[in-house]
């Protein structure tokens, strides 16, 4: 299971990377939101992973009996998600409002911020 | 204990509902004033207290460390709080001239109190994932302030801000994960003892991870390409206080986690950190030398000076360290002021670009003698603040018999020197192209003392710390201390254990 999520993990970055080389800005953001998936996968299986055992702790007792899941990775991954969906839903927004008052996403042509300095 | 602690995080949170509360009137803007008034206070106390008593820490929700959020402040810490409520009542009370009705009823202040909770909290936090969270906090709210009033400038520099700000951001998270699977804790004191236990080869690795994610907020060589694409776009407030604390947390980080956990392998790590401390002085300079705005010219500065104080983290010596500490502080004001002058001059003259500016000198005087204190201050002019941070880094350099690096942070001071008599010859010096002669009495007499009394207060901070660096210089060795040996930083937090 460990070595497909981290297969998974990989195949996840490096589709990213592919998508975040592009000229295209609304690629560069798809490209994020995979790789950031990628990164929660990857705290997700640093918590390593426990089949079929969910952190109950009996009643009355203070320690659950046995192996257990690792919650805190969970915890942690359910954090980075939400952070994450606020994050790209701006970004999303913003390169909408680049398209409309750019007219454009080729990186290499968004310069209006830093023009091209006139050649002497 | 823990309430010392969470009041500076509190405050800027509750302000910003009132003022998001208020935001249709003016009372917003003076809700804005009055947190900021009220955070200074609450770090003035929290400074007292760890003075008096060495490292101060917190556990959130009473759960013990490392299990719970922990907040800690040593004196590193509290300096920050301390300079980020100063910088956070400058700003709040420069636009109250500066900013307009438009940008309120969006938000402004709300934003930006939380923009200043994000980064009170970052500097107080003693858990890794929860400085993730308040880089966050901090990113968000930047996004918005960056974009308010969305002029297709702000949104064009607004693109590159997010898209490289969030690869950090993600580069950080896998950080955190990674380091997580190796040791089994995030608490940064308990790291500290944990990764001696590690594989040390894949550690660094991570230290690697870190090193970039923090690389990219601080805006270092090679990474910066985000800042001068951004900073001179949005409201004169914003880039000022963008100027001042951002990239300082990012240093902030890096000097917090390159010494207290990532110190197992110097000699790789920091003589990285050397190479680009180096290069980011060098780059940061020769950018600005070839710009010809004003706030653009600012920005690449703020690069160039990143420079020096990661050059004192990479030093790694005490000295170094005392001369980070100090230049961290004196450039947090400087800078910012130095963008908060920008922004009368583009009030007076109609622009930043130096090309169709001039005539300050001649009619504002005034503003021409409150610009060369930062400027020159930033140049390391003795006896400004800027003359102390440099040549503590330099004598530092120098006892290391490090030559070239002592001649590199020399020589960038003198091209800093070249850069700002730009600034001055074309904006001060020259009559203004158009024959305008911008008087500091054509604005309205209210909002001229809301811009002029934090130009004023912050200008007089550069030359007192300048005049008087004794006591200043004493503190950033205390911080040093503290810093190079992480005992009591570690035994205040896990002390509660039991």
């Amino acid at each position: 299971m460990e070595t497909l999520l981290a297969l998974t993990i990989g195949a996840l970055v490096a589709a990213a990377v592919y998508l975040m080389l592009a000229q295209n800005v609304l690629r560069f953001i798809f490209g994020l939101v995979l790789i950031s998936n990628a990164a929660n996968l990857t705290i997700f299986l640093a918590g390593r992973l426990t089949e079929g055992a969910p952190p109950l702790i009996a009643e009355g007792a203070d320690m659950p009996a046995g192996l257990v899941a690792n919650a805190l990775p969970q915890a942690l991954v359910l954090t980075a998600i939400v952070i994450g969906f606020g994050l790209f839903a701006f970004a999303i927004v913003l390169v909408f409002r680049a398209w409309t008052s750019l007219g454009t996403l080729d990186a290499d042509q968004m310069r209006l911020a830093e023009p091209e300095e006139p050649r002497a | 204990m823990s309430w010392l602690l969470a009041v500076p995080i509190a405050i800027p949170f509750a302000t910003a509902v009132f003022a998001f509360l208020l935001r249709n009137g003016a009372a917003g803007r003076w809700v804005s004033v009055a947190g900021s008034a009220a955070l200074l206070a609450a770090s003035a106390v929290l400074m007292q207290a760890v003075l008096a008593e060495g490292v101060v820490a917190g556990q959130m929700g009473s759960w013990p460390a490392p299990f719970g959020i922990t907040l800690v402040a040593d004196l590193l810490s509290a300096v920050m709080v301390v300079i980020t409520a100063i910088i956070a009542l400058a700003v709040s009370v420069y636009a109250l001239a500066d900013i307009g009705p438009a940008e309120e009823r969006l938000g402004y202040h709300a934003l930006f109190q939380v923009l200043i909770a994000g980064v009170t909290g970052a500097f107080l936090t003693g858990d890794l994932f929860n400085l993730y969270v308040w880089f966050e906090v901090m990113l968000i709210s930047s996004f918005g302030l960056l974009v308010l009033g969305g002029r297709a400038e702000q949104i064009d520099g607004g693109v590159k801000y997010v898209a490289l700000n969030l690869v950090s951001t993600i580069l950080f998270l896998t950080g955190i994960g990674l380091l997580y699977g190796m040791t089994g804790t995030l608490n940064m004191a308990d790291l500290s003892i944990a990764v001696d236990g590690a594989d040390q080869g894949l550690l660094t690795v991570v230290a690697m991870l870190f090193m970039i994610a923090f690389g990219v907020k601080a805006a270092v060589f090679p990474l910066f390409f985000w800042l001068p694409a951004a900073y001179h776009t949005p409201a004169f407030s914003v880039s000022a206080v963008f100027a001042g604390l951002l990239t300082k947390v990012g240093v902030y980080a890096l000097i917090r986690m390159f010494t207290l956990v990532f110190d197992h392998d110097t000699g790789l790590t920091h003589t990285i950190l050397l190479w680009v401390a180096c290069l980011t002085m060098v780059t940061g300079v020769l950018g600005a030398a070839a710009q010809g705005d004003m706030r653009r010219i600012l920005s690449f500065h703020i690069v160039s000076q990143i420079g020096y104080m990661v050059l004192g983290l990479a030093l790694l010596t005490p000295l170094a360290i005392v001369g980070a500490v100090f230049y961290l502080v004196h450039h947090i004001i400087v800078k910012a002021n130095l963008f908060l002058i920008a922004g009368v001059a583009d009030r007076l003259t109609g622009g930043t670009a130096l090309s169709r500016i001039g005539g300050l000198y001649a009619s504002a005087p005034l503003l021409a003698a409150l610009f060369l204190v930062p400027a020159f201050s930033l140049a390391g002019f003795p006896p400004l603040s800027g003359f102390w941070a440099k040549f503590l880094l330099v004598k530092a350099a120098l006892e290391i018999e490090g030559w070239v690096i002592a001649a590199v942070a020399l020589a960038v001071g003198l091209l800093t020197i070249y850069s700002m008599t730009k600034i001055w010859a074309q904006a001060f010096w020259e009559p203004h192209p158009e024959g305008r002669e911008p008087r500091l009495s054509d604005l309205p007499a209210g909002q001229r003392w809301a811009m002029l009394a934090p130009i004023m207060a912050l200008a007089a901070l550069t030359v007192f710390i300048g005049l008087f660096p004794e006591p200043f210089v004493a503190f950033a060795e205390r911080a040093a201390a503290q810093l190079l040996d992480p005992t009591d930083y570690v035994e205040t937090v896990l002390g509660d254990r039991g």
